[in-house]
Order: C-alpha cells, then sequence, then structure tokens
C-alpha cells in the first residue's frame, strides 16, 4: 500500500491502552517495532456497542484456533468488525486472554506510579477497562480478547504453549474496518509470556485508506462462510 | 486425550432439587456456595450450553479465557477451577464421567448460523434465543451483554497443533453427567442446545436433568 494513504501515525507506549473508531473503509496497520511485541484488542459496532466482538464466532465459523491473513473478526451479529488483510506474522492467537493486575504483581512484583512515575507497571485488563470507560462502556462490555503478534498452540491433550519470538522486530498485522469499530487495544505482555521481567515492546499504528473490497477479496474468499458475513455486513450498511 | 473419569458420590434420592430441562429450553437457577451442581446427558451426545455468575454481582462472571490459562489447557473436565472475569473461583469440576467439556465453541445464535450454513437458517432455535429469553424473564437487569463466552459440557471442539478447530461427534453417551462444586454464591444459566446443523447434538437434541444437593459443605 502506498504511503500516501496514510491518514496518521502512531506509536502506542509498552504497556499502554488506545482506543480509537476505525472508520469503515479505513485500516489499521500495526508493527512490532521490536519484536517480540503483544496487542490485546476487542472491537465494537461503534453504532451499537451492544454489537461487539464475538470469540467463539470467530473461531468456529472459520474453523480456526489461530488468526492470520485472509481470517475475519465476527460480531455476535453474523457481521465482519475487522478483516485481516495483510500479515507478516501468520499466527496471531485468539485463546490466552488478557493479564491482570494480581496477575502482574505475582509475576513480576509492583512497581506503583508514586516510585516508578510513568514507568509503572501496567495490565491488560484495566487497560481495556480505563479505555472502556471512556467510551461509556463497562466491565460487562469486556469480552474475550485477541492478541496480535503472540502465538499459543494447543497440543494432542488440550495443553497450550506459549512460543516466544512469534513476531519479528517490523512485523506487521492489518486489519480493516467493514463497519465503525470501536477498536480499543493493549501493549501489555501476553499472560502466558515466560519471560521473568517486565518488557512490555512498543507498537506503531497506522491509519490509512482501505482499498475498496471485490468479490474477489481474499477476507471474502478464504471460507464460504466469510462470504455470507461480507454479505450480512452488507445488508446492515444498505 | 484419555481423561481420569471420576464419578460422584452423591446419590440422586437425596438432592434438594432435581429438573428434567427439555431440548431447546433454558434452566436458569441460584446454587449457593458448597452446593452441589449435576448435570446429566440423559440420552448422550447433547450439549449443554452454559454460564455461571456471582450471585452477588452479575459483572463477575465466567470466563472461558481466564479458565483455559490458568489450568494451561483449553478442555475442561474434573479438577478444573470455573474462573470468573475478576479472577475468582466461581465453580470446581468434582466428577465428570464424560471426560472432556468444550469452552471454545460458544453457543450457537440465529445469526452466527446464517454465516456458517446458509441465510435460511436465520428461522431456526438457537441457544441466544433461550439464554435471551431466561434473562429477560429473571427481571434481574440482565441484557444480552451478559451473555459472554460460555462453556458447553458434553461438546467435543477439538484444536489441533496447526490451529484448526472443529466440531466433532460427541464423546458423551446415555447417563454421562458432570457434577461442579459451588466455590461461591452462583447464578447458574443453561441452555439445552437445539442445533441441528452439526453433530454437537448427534442431530437429535434430548433432554438433560439437572439436580442440586444443597448444604453439603455447611
Amino acid at each position: 500500500m502506498s504511503e500516501s494513504s496514510v491518514l496518521w501515525e502512531e506509536t502506542v507506549e509498552p504497556g499502554a491502552a488506545w482506543s480509537h473508531v476505525l472508520k469503515r473503509g479505513t485500516s489499521l496497520l500495526l508493527t512490532d517495532m521490536e519484536g517480540g511485541a503483544n496487542v490485546g484488542a476487542v472491537f465494537y459496532n461503534f453504532e451499537c456497542p451492544a454489537e461487539r466482538f464475538n470469540l467463539p464466532d470467530t473461531l468456529k465459523a472459520q474453523h480456526i484456533a489461530r488468526l492470520t491473513k485472509g481470517c475475519v473478526l465476527y460480531s455476535d451479529m453474523g457481521r465482519i468488525l475487522c478483516s485481516i488483510t495483510e500479515d507478516s506474522v501468520g499466527w496471531h492467537d485468539p485463546l490466552g486472554g488478557c493479564s491482570n493486575a494480581a496477575w502482574v504483581a505475582c509475576k513480576f512484583g509492583e512497581a506503583p506510579y508514586q516510585q516508578f512515575r510513568n514507568n509503572c507497571f501496567r495490565n491488560g485488563r484495566d487497560g481495556f477497562l480505563v479505555e472502556l470507560e471512556k467510551w461509556g462502556l463497562g466491565p460487562r462490555d469486556l469480552t474475550a480478547n485477541v492478541n496480535f503478534f503472540s502465538r499459543v498452540t494447543v497440543s494432542e491433550d488440550g495443553s497450550m504453549t506459549f512460543h516466544p519470538r512469534n513476531s519479528m522486530s517490523r512485523s506487521h498485522v492489518e486489519l480493516r474496518a467493514e463497519m465503525n469499530v470501536l477498536v480499543v487495544l493493549n501493549t501489555c505482555q501476553h499472560p502466558l509470556d515466560p519471560n521473568p521481567k517486565y518488557e512490555p515492546k512498543p507498537v506503531r499504528l497506522s491509519i490509512r485508506k482501505a482499498r475498496p473490497t471485490g468479490a474477489a477479496d481474499p477476507c471474502r474468499r478464504f471460507r464460504p462462510e466469510n462470504s455470507r458475513g461480507f454479505t450480512l455486513t452488507e445488508r446492515y450498511f444498505a | 486425550m484419555s481423561a481420569l473419569l471420576v464419578e460422584s458420590q452423591r446419590g440422586a434420592h437425596n438432592a434438594t432439587y432435581r429438573c428434567v430441562v427439555p431440548a431447546g429450553e433454558p434452566w436458569l437457577h441460584e446454587v449457593p456456595k458448597g452446593s452441589y451442581l449435576r448435570i446429566v446427558d440423559l440420552e448422550g451426545n447433547q450439549a449443554v450450553d452454559t454460564l455461571f455468575y456471582n450471585a452477588h454481582d452479575y459483572t463477575d462472571r465466567y470466563s472461558a479465557q481466564d479458565t483455559i490459562r490458568q489450568q494451561g489447557n483449553i478442555y475442561l473436565t474434573t479438577g478444573t477451577s470455573l474462573i470468573s472475569s475478576s479472577g475468582n473461583v466461581l465453580m470446581k469440576i468434582v466428577a465428570d464421567t464424560c471426560g472432556r467439556h468444550d469452552t471454545l465453541g460458544g453457543a450457537c445464535a440465529v445469526e452466527s448460523n446464517m454465516v456458517r450454513y446458509s441465510l435460511e437458517k436465520r428461522y431456526m432455535h438457537a441457544c441466544r434465543q433461550s439464554f435471551l429469553k431466561a434473562i429477560v424473564e429473571w427481571e434481574h437487569g440482565m441484557d444480552k451483554r451478559d451473555i459472554t463466552s460460555n462453556i458447553n459440557f458434553f461438546m467435543n471442539v477439538p484444536v489441533t497443533p496447526d490451529g484448526q478447530l472443529s466440531f466433532e461427534d460427541g464423546v458423551s453417551g446415555p447417563g454421562k453427567y458432570v457434577e461442579l462444586r459451588a466455590e461461591m454464591d452462583v447464578l447458574a444459566l443453561i441452555s439445552n442446545c437445539p442445533q441441528l446443523n452439526n453433530p454437537c447434538n448427534g442431530y437429535n437434541p434430548t433432554p438433560i436433568e439437572v439436580l442440586i444437593w444443597e448444604g453439603q459443605d455447611r
């Protein structure tokens, strides 16, 4: 995609949270600047936030337990919030959830603002909840989240394994908004990351004009289910 | 997976509450701390979509992601603690004669059926219809936002090491059950799944029985 399509860019600092209404027809490019980043994210229909990202529907409609290019993120209403239009990583985790204050304190110790100023330790759940409150949403609205740049595999017996070094420096993933989507994200570490140190990573955001989608769109053709998901999304705007 | 099957010592004749829930119907009930809740797959291969809430604060509710992450395994069975969104233990699975249960597949909805099968499936009954009917009738201020990622007792949704997920024929059979101890006062919400489009109910949804033993640990 040409640089001229870039509307604006921003770097989300390590461990920070961010929210934005990504407009239909624009895209959000996430870039892991240093390698080893994690971006926890949840998604809502901005016009009616009771319609929100539905993890099980996303997984079962596409028969996946991983996210990559071609996959879409479904709302609970059978519509598509965002499509994954580019991906240099190949595996983003939908299973692990987000960190919380108790987990961070237990794993990394305490680092409150009073002593550590803006290097204080942050966690995924609180980051989500504070951003959600800014849009009139609360704990009831915090759904299961996805974790971009992280990989968790499941073995035959169901056990889960986190894979460090899944994402290298400059790895990127692009989300195209299929409706006006409230995107809430944070750059906290993945809660299965075995790294004993508090070391969240910065992530570069680039908001761009998206190319129009057509019948040959790879996300639409990824599964027959996705074709119907796009149809239902188009009906919403018809 | 060869799970360890664990039977309960409690006899059905001592239960303080028993209810047969027909296929396609919801069931909602408070389960006090220390009580035991058993769900019986009466005829086999029946998915039981289930949600749990802190009975005193519905914003503190079952979290599938916290539950699987805490135990490091996506399947639920004896020994699994059901973790809430605030990190509390809602229930513990104390007996399980089925072996494993799903918490990734979620509930069927008419909207997701349209995506998964065909746009014409909109008018087939689905779990979310039952969930919504139950919380409206409960009249405690719950709404769609409280219908979160649920447990599917007796349902088989394997995930492969390369990241694929499928709905397979059930691993359950007639009379198999799962039993849970309430670790706090809990509200339990069940949809006895009416799905006809995949093998989760063996293409034949059937009744379940719910039993409660109150005051066992007091």
